[in-house]
């Protein structure tokens, strides 16, 4: 009880702790938990063998933090910057340091205006985007969708059924819209 | 080759890449023979990670065999089978020399506040992950080890990020004897963490989820106390029946960014991206712990502020530890626990994926179906 200064009781001492559980106690000694102090000045531990690194060729003018003095001498090279989701990547990068806000804003509208640009590319590629099977909704059938969720007191099932309709309404949307556009072009020949 | 490739939000499938190339000479190319899906992934898939460019391979849980090195590279050659810390880090910089791998300097130009992480979007580096049959491995000498002859290949696999961030999560609680230890979050990193707790002499392990099958986890695995928070009208005022008023002495974070148990969290972050990540679970951790205790959050937020209840958390004189894992440095002493039976991390591995199939296993992990926990994924070649 807090209110008075002796420590609680234990429920189980020591000898009791160790029986019933394999290796309890084996770290108790800090000195035997590796990620104490948090820093420890060791750069012979790390196997580099360089006071810096050699330096990766920029083969694109990569985008970087502000905060950064100099291009990192290593970095990754995966999708570079392209169309209106990379104007704006480039330009969260240029303007805004992370500590702005408008950065992270600015780079997550980037992801959602990449993902409308790939989807309308794939359309246009011999391997368009197919939301059913890029989904994995089809498991649904074949893992227990139902009785994953119901009658399992699941916080999440409060909020899981607006994902189906974020993911598809845009779908959906599209669909309907170029439906409706294709009628009324057909309708004025 | 083959690799899993982000389409959008929910939206992920296989492609046909270019095995990549050697860009430094200290990179190694490796053939991919298991990966795994994080915990962290869930944060990429659900497009809650600012510039996740589709496109992108994820995967920052991965072991394999060496194809080739580059020029510099002295500590592996081709056909070593090795395990890769899901860090990409120099060894050299401010932060490597003082054991910080996590947080190096000089693998990430897009961002400051974050290390290098394979295949954890543009904010982590740009690299792709290893959710694929290769993989670009940088600083080749500073990673990956080779995996020791007598350790079996998921255990090794689980090393690279769940089990190790479990680990470091129980040290950075700062456990005394005795202790009581509160987790929330009953998946791999919480369930490594509640387990790791008894390593450091905790008295009593509580562990926090709505999950039954992962509580379920919980008490088999991690000989814990379980609570399904759902249960319970408020599960802060349970912490503190269960502690006789006083609070745990340690509170670990293994929930993060998707945190439930609060609508108005979820929607201003999962759905309106409004926060850097919901802070339910870290709320909650702040307002269990007693005075002057220690909370440990292992769980992921973005980079963008979260509604932290942080007057509660200075009012109480609270010691707040975090850090993505610097993975290699826990690796010594866990291979101990594991080769004197006290850890078995493969235990919570429940699916066992074909590459071909990530997208249902994304589905899978991140709807709970299942009662998945770890999902493994196998190329198609080790298959
Ligand atoms: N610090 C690091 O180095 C590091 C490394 C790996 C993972 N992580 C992070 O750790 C977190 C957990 O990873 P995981 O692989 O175990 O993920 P997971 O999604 O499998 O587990 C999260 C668990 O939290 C539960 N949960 C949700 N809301 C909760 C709440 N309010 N209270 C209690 N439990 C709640 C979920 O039901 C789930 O079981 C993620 O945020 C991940 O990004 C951090
Ligand atoms: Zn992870
Ligand atoms: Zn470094």
């Amino acid at each position: 009880m807090p209110y008075t200064a002796e420590q609680p009781k234990r429920r189980e001492s020591n000898d009791d702790l160790r029986a019933r559980i394999p290796g309890w106690g084996a770290d108790l000694d800090p000195k035997n938990r590796p990620a104490v102090p948090r820093e420890r000045f060791d750069p012979a531990a790390t196997g580099a063998h360089w006071d810096f690194p050699d330096r990766q060729p920029e083969k694109w003018p990569r985008e970087r933090s502000v905060e950064h003095k100099m291009l990192t001498p290593v970095f990754g090279t995966t999708v570079p910057p392209r169309g209106v989701s990379g104007v704006l990547r480039k330009y969260a990068y240029r303007e805004y340091s992370e500590g702005q806000a408008a950065h992270w804003l600015i780079l997550l509208a980037a992801d959602r205006v990449d993902a409308v640009e790939s989807h309308l590319l794939s359309f246009a590629s011999l391997r368009p985007d197919n939301p059913i099977t890029e989904t994995g909704v089809l498991s649904e059938l074949t893992r227990h969708g139902y009785s994953s969720r119901v009658g399992r007191n699941r916080a999440d099932v409060k909020h899981q059924w607006m994902d189906p309709i974020l993911v598809a309404g845009p779908w959906v949307l599209a669909a309907g819209l170029l439906y409706t556009t294709v009628r009324a072009l057909a309708r004025r020949r | 080759m083959r690799a899993m490739v982000y389409r959008g939000p929910y939206k992920v499938r296989v492609d046909e890449k270019d095995i990549p190339p050697i860009e430094h000479p200290n990179d190694a190319i490796i053939r991919v023979t298991l990966a795994a899906i994080c915990g962290s992934d869930l944060h990429l898939y659900h497009g809650m990670m600012p510039d996740t460019r589709v496109g992108m391979t994820f995967g920052h849980e991965f072991i394999g065999v060496v194809e080739e090195v580059g020029s510099s590279v002295q500590n592996l050659k081709r056909g070593d089978r090795v395990m890769v810390p899901f860090n990409i880090y120099c060894g050299s910089c401010y932060f490597c020399a003082r054991g910080l791998y996590s947080n190096c300097h000089n693998v990430n130009p897009n961002a400051t506040a974050v290390g290098g992480i394979y295949g954890y979007s543009h904010t982590c580096g740009g690299y792709d992950g290893g959710q694929s049959e290769y993989v670009r491995v940088p600083f080749a000498d500073v990673g990956p080890a080779l995996i020791p002859e007598w350790m079996d290949d998921e255990d090794a696999l689980l090393c690279t990020d769940a089990l190790a961030t479990g680990y470091f999560g129980a040290q950075l609680g700062d456990i005394h004897e005795g202790d009581t230890v509160a987790v929330f979050g009953a998946g791999p990193v919480g369930l490594f963490a509640a387990k790791s707790a008894w390593l450091m002499g905790a008295g009593r392990v509580l562990v926090i989820d709505h999950l039954d099958y992962r509580l379920e986890k919980a008490r088999t695995f991690a000989h814990a106390e379980t609570f399904n928070f759902a249960e319970y009208d408020d599960i802060v005022r349970e912490m503190k029946k269960t502690t006789d008023y006083l609070g745990a002495d340690a509170v670990i974070d293994a929930v993060g960014a998707e945190a439930d148990g609060n609508l108005t969290q979820h929607l201003t972050s999962a759905k309106f991206k409004l926060q850097g990540g919901s802070p339910v679970a870290l709320n909650w951790a702040i307002d269990s712990v007693r005075k002057g205790g220690t909370v440990s959050v292992m769980g992921a937020y973005g980079p963008l502020f979260s509604a932290v209840k942080f007057g509660d958390a200075m009012n109480k004189g609270l010691t707040l530890h975090m850090n993505q894992c610097p993975v290699k440095r826990q690796w010594p002493r866990l291979f101990e626990h594991i080769q004197n039976g006290y850890l078995k991390p493969s235990d919570i591995v429940t699916h066992r994926i074909p590459l071909e199939h990530i997208a249902e296993g994304y589905h899978i992990f991140s709807a709970k179906l299942d009662n998945c926990i770890k999902p493994v994924i196998v190329p198609s070649q080790s298959a």
